[in-house]
This record gives C-alpha cells, structure tokens and sequence, in this order.
C-alpha cells in the first residue's frame, strides 16, 4: 500500500484518475491496528483492480481534516479525484467494501 | 475441528486473558478466541490509574499487552476470530466464526466484554469519525488546539476528558446532574474541578450535533429550564456506559432484561461447563481488576468441572464392572444410613460392582442431569447406560435385587 503524505496526497489521491482507496488510521488507534492485517489483505487480493493506500494521520493530521476525517479508523474511496464513499468505525466492513469497490471499477 | 480444547474463551479483553493465564496454568488446553486485538475497552485508554499495582506509566494498551504475553507465556492459544454463532449444550461445546471456522470445547468461559452506548442524538451517526468519537486514546490528536465537548460523568467520562485536556483548548463537560454533583470516583473528581482547561454545564444534556462533513456546533438542553443553548465545537465525545455484546448469545445462555449474561458467584452460566466473566455479565463494578478476578474464578471453576467429568466418565461411564451412582448428602440423615447399606453390600459382592457417590448439595448439575428429586437415590450403570434405579430409603435386599438387573 501506498504511503500518503501532504506532498504525494494530491499526486496520488485527487489528481488520480480511477478507484483509490485510503486507510486512515494512526500507531496509538488499537482499532486500527486490529484492522490493519485485514485491511492489507483486502489491498492486496485486488491488486491492479484500484490503488491502495495508507494516511498515518498522527504526522498528518492537517491533511486528514481537511479530508473531513476526524476520528480512527475511517477508510474512503475517492474515484478521480472526488470522495466517493467513507466508512467509520461502525460501518468499516471488509464484505461491503468489497461490494463497492466492484461497483466502482464495474 | 479437531481439537478439542480443555477451555475456550470467547473475548481477549482483560477478563478473558485472566481466565487464559489461570487456565494455562492449570495445564489445562486454553484458548482465546478474539476478533481484533487482544485487551478489549481497557487497550483504548490511556488513562488507567486504579489497576492495584500500576500506576504512573502504565497506560490501558500497555497494561493489555503484558496481559497478553502472560496468558501466552503460560501456553495459551490466541486465536483471531468473530464468534458468531455457539452451541453450548451437550458435553463438547462448539464455537463457530464468521470466517466458518469451528472450535471445539469441553468448557467455554464467555468474555465478549461490552461497548459503547450511542444515544442516538441527532446528527450523532452521521458525524461520527467526523468529529463524534468514543474513544479518546483514537481521536484526541485531531482536536489539539479545537474545542470539544464531553457528554457524560462517571469515571470513564471524567478521566478521558482530562486526558482531552491534553491535547484539545477547551474541554466543556456536559453534566445532567446539579452542579457539583459527578458520577465518577471521588478523586477524579477532584482533580478534575481543579483542572483549568475543564468547563461545565451543569443539569443539561446534548440534544443535537449540528455540522455538514464535519462537527461545527452542538444545542445543549438545560433539564431544569428547557433552554436550548449553541455552542461552536469541533468534537463531541460519549462516554455515556456502555452495553453488553452478547447479542449473538441470546437464547443460548440466560441474559437479563438489557441482555447482561447472569451467573453465580463460581461464574457458571445457567449451562452446564458454560461460564461467562467480565463487562457482559450482570454484576455490581465493571473495573480490569473485577473482570481480571471473575476470569480467574472462572477458570478455576471451568478446572473443577473438568476433573469432575473426567472422575465421573472415568469411574462410572467407562467401569469395567456396574457401578452403583449414590445419590447423598451429609445433611441428611437418612441418606448416611443408605451409604453403610451400600458399602456393604459392595463389600460382599467383592469386585464385582462398585460404588460412587454424589453430594447432592455440591454438585447439583450432576443430581439434575439425572432429575434426582430424593435423597437418597441410587442409580445402577452398566457399560455407560443407566439400567435402572431406587428412590427414597432402601434395604440391602434392595440393593441385591438391583444389581441383579445389570
Ligand atoms: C474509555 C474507557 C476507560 C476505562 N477506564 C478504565 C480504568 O481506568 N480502569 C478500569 O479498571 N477500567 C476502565 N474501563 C473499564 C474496563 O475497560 C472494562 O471493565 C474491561 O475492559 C472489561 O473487560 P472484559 O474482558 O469484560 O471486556 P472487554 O474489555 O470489553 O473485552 C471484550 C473483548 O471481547 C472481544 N469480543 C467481543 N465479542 C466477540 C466475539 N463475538 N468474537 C470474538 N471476540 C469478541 C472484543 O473484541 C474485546 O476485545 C474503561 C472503559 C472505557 C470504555
């Protein structure tokens, strides 16, 4: 997965034409970390299909509100560039977001 | 779905890793079955300051990690998985998850812990992981320098907003109750009136949460005088209580009216080899260190049972010879009486039937899984299956006229 910063985001999320996916998540957010090997799998069974990437908002944390993220873990798909679909904690479901991101590259 | 463990837990939080560590111990095949990362609610504060013995550094993920490499010391398993479905009659127990994966069990200590209560507030879904958090530990560093609101008073309430305090402006307390008068320990409370970054509004509650992609505002309701007052805020944090996870456990073991698991005070669940520890169960304090104690009762208890089982298969089930199942207690009178009857009749037999007996009192699922309603009875076994039986008081006639049925 693609590591975000504030001097690749643009390049890699909003300047991207097709499916991108972003795994907002921090060290000191235990529910991230659960999610993490999970979240890696579900990158890595659709590689090629859409970019994966990863924002540690802790030295980010500017350029996650500006996303409108402000709580762990959300997780977004933007497709060319526009915010298509965020989860939360409540909604983050590994079957759903695979549903979606079969909607979005279909 | 070989295996056949000796204790499965359900839930990794700090109750069933007590029960993993005092299982493990036991020597016991002991496991822990947990969908996310081992430590439960406690792994989501860092403020943790009345576990006995650490204080200071010690933070809650701190504290559950050390809990999680002792029960894996010891040689408990800690296996990753949602438990959605259970079985729990019937000698071996099994444990289904979502992944369809199937464990197998000859005891289950429940441990599934509790989560956060939503109120259900308006806008209260829709902001969350925009500004609405339940966990403090996750999300404090987004509000450094922003104002936030904190709803709720008891200890967790209170201790989580002095760690915002942190990190945040301003922290403003929302508090139903009179000025003065919190829910929380006496010595949070006091630190906290001291703490210069907390505000307070007394006697109200949070009635909306107003804001398009992220938190902008919150109306907050005065009780006493139905005044409605806005307030611009960048994040609102619940810590109203919480609510027990055993909505996959209904119908299967007995929960109360708010769906708390009820046990006794060996943490045994209405079902035979079946316990349950910790946050979801109905209980007077839901702390680490009384989930930690009903984890080690449990296992201690779930340990008893076994070697019972495994005493009663041994000498009873799987007995070379009939075998005679006394059915007594010390209490009562009669049933001493019926005893000598017994060990007499055995003696003469010399070998060729043996005795066990049974304190009604003491081990009451045994006396009910054969409904013994009198005291005493005896039961005559024969290759594992009961052949026939005598209620009430017996001669030793008796006794020879039923073991001549075996
Ligand atoms: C913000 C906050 C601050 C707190 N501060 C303190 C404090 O300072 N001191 C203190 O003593 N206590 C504190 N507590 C309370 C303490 O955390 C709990 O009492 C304790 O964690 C309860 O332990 P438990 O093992 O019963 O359940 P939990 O900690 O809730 O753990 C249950 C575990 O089971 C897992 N689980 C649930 N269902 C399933 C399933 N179906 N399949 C697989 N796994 C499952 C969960 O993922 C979780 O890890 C605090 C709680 C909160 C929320």
């Amino acid at each position: 997965m693609i590591e975000l910063v504030k001097e690749n985001f643009d390049e890699e999320v909003l300047n991207h034409q097709g499916v991108v996916f972003v795994d907002f998540w921090s060290p000191k957010c235990g529910p991230c970390m659960e999610l993490m090997p999970e979240i890696e799998a579900f990158a890595a069974k659709n590689e090629g299909k859409a970019k994966f990437c990863k924002l540690d908002t802790a030295g980010n944390k500017r350029l996650a509100i500006s996303q409108k993220v402000m709580g762990l873990p959300t997780m977004v798909f933007y497709k060319n560039g526009e915010k298509v679909q965020v989860y939360d904690a409540d909604s983050i479901n590994i079957d759903t977001m695979q549903a979606k991101l079969e909607e979005l590259i279909g | 779905m070989s295996e056949i463990y000796d204790i499965l837990v359900v839930g990794g939080g700090p109750g069933g890793l007590s029960a993993g560590i005092y299982g493990s111990r036991a020597r016991l095949k002991t496991a822990v079955i947990e969908k996310g990362r081992a430590g439960g609610q406690a792994a989501t504060t860092t403020e943790m300051e009345n576990y006995p013995g650490s204080f200071g550094e010690v933070s809650g993920p701190g504290l559950m990690d050390d809990f999680a490499a002792h029960a894996e010391h010891f040689g408990t398993k800690i296996l990753k998985g949602l438990v959605t479905d259970v079985d729990l009659k019937g000698d071996i127990k099994k444990v289904t998850c979502k992944s369809g994966e199937v464990y197998q069990a000859y005891s289950v200590i429940l441990s599934p812990g509790a989560e956060p209560r939503t109120l259900n507030i308006k806008g209260e879904g829709k902001l969350r992981g925009k500004g609405v958090s339940y966990c403090a530990t996750c999300d404090a560093d987004f509000f450094e320098e922003l104002d936030v609101v904190v709803v709720g008073n008891g200890d967790a309430a209170i201790e989580e907003a002095m760690f915002l305090t942190r990190f945040a402006n301003e922290v403003t307390i929302i508090v139903i109750h009179d000025e003065g008068i919190l829910d929380c320990n006496k010595a949070s409370a006091e630190k906290a009136f001291e703490n210069p970054k907390l505000k307070w509004v007394w006697n109200s509650v949070l009635e909306e949460i107003v804001g398009d992609e992220l938190v902008e505002e919150v109306v907050i309701k005065n009780i006493k005088t139905g005044e409605l007052t806005n307030k611009e805020v960048n994040g609102v944090f619940f810590f109203v209580g919480t609510v027990p996870k055993t909505e996959f456990l209904k119908g299967k073991v007995e929960l109360d009216e708010r769906g708390y698991i009820v046990t006794n005070e060996l943490m045994e669940t209405n079902v035979e080899g079946v316990y349950a520890v910790g946050d979801a169960i109905v209980k007077y304090l839901r702390q680490v260190v009384t989930a930690a104690a009903d984890g080690a009762i449990a296992s201690v208890a779930a340990e008893k049972y076994l070697a019972e089982k495994e005493y009663f298969r041994e000498k009873v089930l799987e007995a070379k010879t009939p075998v005679l199942l006394a059915f007594w207690a010390p209490q009562v009178e009669k049933s001493l009486t019926s005893i000598s009857v017994l060990e007499s009749v055995v003696e003469e037999m010399a070998g060729k039937v043996s005795l066990s007996k049974v304190d009604t009192y003491r081990n009451k699922k045994t006396s009910d899984a054969y409904n013994v309603t009198e005291i005493p009875t005896v039961l005559l076994f024969n290759k594992g299956e009961v052949i026939d039986r005598i209620e009430g008081d017996f001669t030793a006639d008796d006794v020879k006229k039923l073991i001549a049925k075996a």
